[in-house]
């Protein structure tokens, strides 16, 4: 993977064409969630407590909530707003919901995160209304 | 091509029966109109909702993207008024045409209006203050308007009426349930009956009239009362009609139907002489009868799919034989068949014990049950309702018809059912059903609930699916077991869970996933309720690990909906000062806070402050935390108290500030909210928190625990009257410990006390029965004296990007910015 060299923290703006460094690992609490901007998208990366990263989209599906600010275990993340679940590798909603986004992260060999674009966009699921809103 | 089959009406029938015609794999293309906004919802529960046990989101049977999911055109709040049934189309209001092969009309039945003048105004529907009781809208408009007004009188004393009497005392003081016939549910009880029923609804503290005919309704603009005909008037500014239902049969009438009492079908639910055009539900008249219940509206919706789809070319209904039951928590009624013997040789067993409120009738012909009536204890309802529907052989000994004697009950009970019979009469689930999920390998109650619907409606029949479970697992049912855990991710109760905290001497929350969990699996949803019981056992030895935390109490603030954050400070007591409001104001200034509000806690609200932006404020405002965000001690409201009331007889503001100096930011199972009153006027709502303190004549205070007037309403129960602040905060910090050790995770002080019972909980905590009292004061010392502003963590971030945003660059959903708070 050819990661360019940037900013930690600073990637607006950049294609997302390519893989971007968004931070260094560091920045990312153990077991928490932080967000970046990868190109014109928002992506939440998280730092599970096995020491691995996953990154999806940082918007929720149902109502706009922040996911970086969620709780996560080794395989889903809750959205902090009305708690609806995602799987953190695959992107399904585990409540009923759309999915998100999954994009492939790593770190690099100078403790770097590395966002790449996501390799098949799902497409943009209109949210389907529900009466008990 | 498919057959085009359009449905009229997406009630409980028209969906029923869709769903029974996918299960069949019927092949149509099916378009739905229902003249309600939404998808279908189980209208039984409206009661529920009105009674505030359940959440409107509940009770959707059918969402949106149910059609979706099964390709059905749905249209709702579209009204049908036409059917050409030569040029096979039905018209909506607007004049839009659509075609079908098939037709089924399920358009249900409304509420009877009495013609009473008054109940309407010129060109407005309704009076104001006048509601109907049958769909979703007519309830929040009820519960809406009820809410602000003081007195309802609810017209008919039948099953609707008398649900609607018991929901509306949720939401204001005075309910007078007003009946024309002499005694209560005269359709289902006899005399004995209803008068036994009334003295347990009048006990709910519900005033009951009977043998009264409301002849007009006053008032001009709002509704000031009622006139009866004997000319007394009720005083009240809400009334509900609950006098009976009509069938919707209108439509089907002016389109050229045969309408009787409703649409008259035949055998295969068919509209007479119409080959293509179906009725089912209330909307019908079956060999004479309408009904206004829904068990047999599944019958007949079974039916009419198997005929529909060819799955079933005998099906035919024969009619249903139907039981009633009331829905009012703590009076029970069932009635089935005849009320009163008719024959001279009609056997009769009568059971009554009026100081109970029990009263049971039965009544058997030729040795078949033809009538129940069951007031106050319905324990053998189940088995009454199968002998009545389906005429079984009789126990030689008759009074076991109504008690069970000796036997084990539940067992005999669940295995006398015939596989067929309904047990779940809201969502029509059999026996068989159950013994077969049971048997799939599902051996826990909310697990077959889950799988099957049993139970998920009203909930009347919940013991009796349990018994089934029971039943079918031979004695190898499985508690629900996660039911008693304190967090789902951790098998174990809160006391198991404590104790084997305490023997590995776990610290942290991985500590216990790696050594308590399953696999040593984390769980995202059990980590905020550890981190909670953690840090109540080990204090200041306890290892915090910020991912446990909830977002709120990463950055003790509020998240709100556009995903910032609400500010609020500490105001012991709801007591401030000009110097701390002038500084609140400047920083709201500066800031530009999109909202200054004052809460319901007696302290001020900044929302919508970005999370970027919280150690400032913090820094600026210089004032610590109240605790609004966290699972833990939050205000004491206070009055005004002796200091200037002319009423006050206890210094009620200088003891709700030392309580809350004492037990700020201690946290709980739960929110933990209190309020100081100087008399028993009560100005600061202290019957209703979960601890209230009632200054009393004579220098006393009463304490009160396990009050509550948030979702759920509930008057605190007296735990001690004492006779100085000084034991008024000492017996504070020990419930509050005895509560914080053993209320599961989010177990508010309403749940708990009632659980543990108040007697239990005075011997422990006023009594010292135990000898728990140095240990539960010791330990609250310890919490207290470990208490630290967290505001105070603003000038370092204790975690890389503690206060980074989350924000997304694309604009959420934006909290609406006030005209009048507009800089
Ligand atoms: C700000 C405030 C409304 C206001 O503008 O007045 C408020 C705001 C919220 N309340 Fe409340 N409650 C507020 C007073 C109350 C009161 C009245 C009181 O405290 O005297 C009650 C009834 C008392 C009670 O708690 O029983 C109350 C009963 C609730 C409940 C129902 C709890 C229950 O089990 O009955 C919830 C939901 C929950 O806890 O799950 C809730 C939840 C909420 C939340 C936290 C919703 C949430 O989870 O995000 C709201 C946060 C809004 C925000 O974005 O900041 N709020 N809430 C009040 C803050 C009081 C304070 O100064 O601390
Ligand atoms: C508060 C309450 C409590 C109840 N409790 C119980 C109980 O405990 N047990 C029990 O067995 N039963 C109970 N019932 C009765 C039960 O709800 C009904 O038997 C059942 O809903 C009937 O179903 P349905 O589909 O025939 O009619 P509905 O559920 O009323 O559905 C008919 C639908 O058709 C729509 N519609 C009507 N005309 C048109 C048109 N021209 N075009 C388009 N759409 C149209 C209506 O808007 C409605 O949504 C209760 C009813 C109420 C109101
Ligand atoms: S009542 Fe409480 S929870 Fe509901 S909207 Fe108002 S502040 Fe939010
Ligand atoms: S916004 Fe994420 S769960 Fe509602």
């Amino acid at each position: 993977m050819t990661a360019r060299p940037a900013e930690p923290g600073s990637a607006a703006g950049v294609s997302t064409a390519e893989p971007v460094i968004v931070a260094a690992l560091g920045e990312i609490p153990l077991g928490e969630g932080r967000a970046y901007a990868v190109g014109d998208a928002m992506v939440a990366v998280f730092r599970l407590r096995d020491g691995s990263v996953r990154a999806v989209s940082a918007v929720c599906p149902h109502r706009g909530g922040p996911l970086a600010d969620g709780q996560i275990d080794r395989s889903v993340v809750l959205c902090p707003l009305h708690l609806n679940a995602f799987d953190l590798t695959t992107g399904c909603s585990l409540s009923g919901q759309p999915d998100l986004t999954v994009y492939p992260v790593a770190v690099d060999d100078q403790d770097r995160v590395v966002v790449s674009p996501p390799v098949l966009s799902p497409p943009v699921p209109s949210p389907v209304p529900s009466p008990g809103d | 091509m498919p057959q085009r089959l359009v449905v009229i009406g997406n009630g409980m029938a028209g969906a029923r029966t869709v769903e029974e015609i996918l299960a069949r794999g019927g092949d149509f293309a099916i378009t739905m109109f229902g003249a309600e906004p939404y998808g279908n919802y189980n209208r039984i529960m409206l009661s529920n909702v009105l009674a505030g046990v359940e959440d409107e989101s509940g009770i959707f049977l059918n969402d949106l993207s149910w059609y979706a999911d099964n390709g059905i055109t749905l249209h709702t709040g579209r009204e049908i008024t036409r059917i050409d049934r030569f040029a096979k189309v039905v018209y909506d209001a607007d004049g839009t045409a659509t075609g079908y092969d098939k037709l089924i009309i399920a358009t249900g039945s409304r509420a009877f209006v009495p013609p009473i003048p008054g109940v309407h105004r010129p060109g407005r529907g309704y009076h104001q203050g006048v509601f109907a009781f049958r769909t979703l809208d007519d309830t929040r408009g009820m519960i809406r308007y009820a809410r602000e007004h003081q007195r309802a009188v609810v017209i008919g004393g039948g099953l609707l009426g008398l649900e609607a009497a018991r929901g509306l005392q949720n939401h204001l003081p005075h309910v007078t349930l007003v009946h024309s016939a002499g005694h209560l549910m005269n359709a289902q009880l006899d005399e004995q009956g209803g008068n036994t029923l009334r003295r347990s609804v009048e006990a709910l503290g519900i005033e009951v009239i009977t043998g009264a005919y409301t002849t007009e309704i006053l008032g001009k603009h709002t509704v000031t009362g009622v006139r009866l005909r004997d000319g007394r008037t009720v005083p009240c500014d809400v009334v509900v009609l609950a006098a009976g239902i009509r069938a919707n049969a209108e439509l089907a009438q002016t389109s050229g139907l045969v309408t009787e009492r409703g649409i008259v079908v035949d055998d295969q639910m068919r509209a007479l002489d119409e080959p293509d055009i179906y009725a089912v539900g209330e909307c019908v008249q079956h060999r004479g009868e309408t009904y206004g219940l829904v068990a047999p509206l599944w019958d007949q919706a079974r039916v009419l799919a198997g005929h529909l789809t060819g799955a079933d070319p005998h099906a035919a209904y024969h009619g249903s034989r139907v039981a009633t039951k009331l829905k009012v928590a703590g009076v029970d009624v069932a009635a089935m068949g005849l009320r009163e013997p008719e024959r001279d040789d009609d056997e009769t067993l009568v059971f009554a014990e009026p100081a109970r409120g029990v009263y049971k009738r039965v009544i058997v012909r030729d040795g078949r049950l033809v009538g129940a009536t069951l007031v106050g204890d319905v324990r053998k309802v189940a088995f009454l309702m199968q002998a009545f529907d389906r005429g079984l052989p009789l126990p030689e000994d008759r009074v076991e018809l109504m008690f069970d004697l000796g036997a084990p009950s539940a067992e005999v009970s669940a295995a006398e059912l015939s596989d067929d019979a309904q047990v779940c009469n809201c969502n029509g689930v059999t026996k068989a059903v159950i013994r077969d999920t049971v048997q799939a390998g599902c051996k826990t109650v909310t697990g077959v609930m889950d799988a099957t619907r049993a139970g998920k409606g009203c909930g009347t029949c919940k013991g009796l699916v349990a018994q089934i479970v029971e039943w079918a697992a031979g004695g190898e049912v499985e508690e629900d077991p996660a039911a008693s855990w304190y967090v789902p991710g951790v098998p174990m109760p809160k006391p198991e869970l404590m104790r084997a905290i305490r023997e590995h001497e776990l610290t942290s929350v991985s500590q216990v996933f790696a050594t308590l969990a399953p696999g040593g699996e984390e769980d995202a949803r059990s980590k905020m309720g550890l981190a909670s019981l953690l840090k109540m056992m080990w204090g200041a030895r306890y290892v915090d690990e910020r991912d446990a935390r909830f977002i709120n109490d990463r950055v003790h603030a509020n998240i709100q909906r556009d995903g910032t954050f609400s500010v609020v400070p500490q105001m012991k007591g709801g007591v401030t000062t000009p110097a701390q409001l002038k500084r609140i104001a400047e920083v709201a200034e500066r800031h530009q806070v999109p909202m200054v509000k004052l809460t319901g806690g007696q302290r001020i609200d900044l929302l919508g402050v970005p999370k970027e932006k919280l150690p400032t404020l913090w820094a600026e405002l210089d004032m610590p935390s109240g605790y609004a965000y966290g699972k833990s001690f939050r205000t004491v409201k206070t009055c005004v108290g002796s200091d200037f009331c002319r009423f006050g007889v206890g210094d009620s503001t200088a003891l709700g500030i030392a309580i809350e100096e004492r037990y700020q930011g201690i946290e709980g199972p739960a929110k933990m909210k209190l309020a100081v009153t100087g008399c028993p006027r009560n100005c600061a709502e202290a019957y209703v928190k979960d601890l209230g303190v009632v200054a009393v004549e004579g220098g006393r205070w009463e304490i009160y625990v396990g009050g509550a007037a948030g979702a759920h309403v509930r008057k605190g129960d007296l735990l001690a009257t004492v006779d100085s602040p000084a034991e008024v905060i000492t017996l504070t910090g020990r419930f509050l410990q005895y509560y914080r050790e053993n209320a599961n995770w989010l177990e508010r002080t309403y749940a708990f006390v009632p659980r543990v019972g108040i007697e239990r909980i005075r011997a422990v905590v006023v009594d010292d029965a135990d000898g728990l009292a140095d240990d539960l004061d010791a330990a609250m010392d310890a919490s207290v004296a470990a208490y630290r502003d967290p505001w105070k963590e603003r000038a370092e971030p204790v975690t890389p990007g503690q206060f980074r945003t989350s924000l997304p660059l694309t604009v959420l959903p934006q909290v609406p910015v006030r005209e009048e708070t507009r800089p």
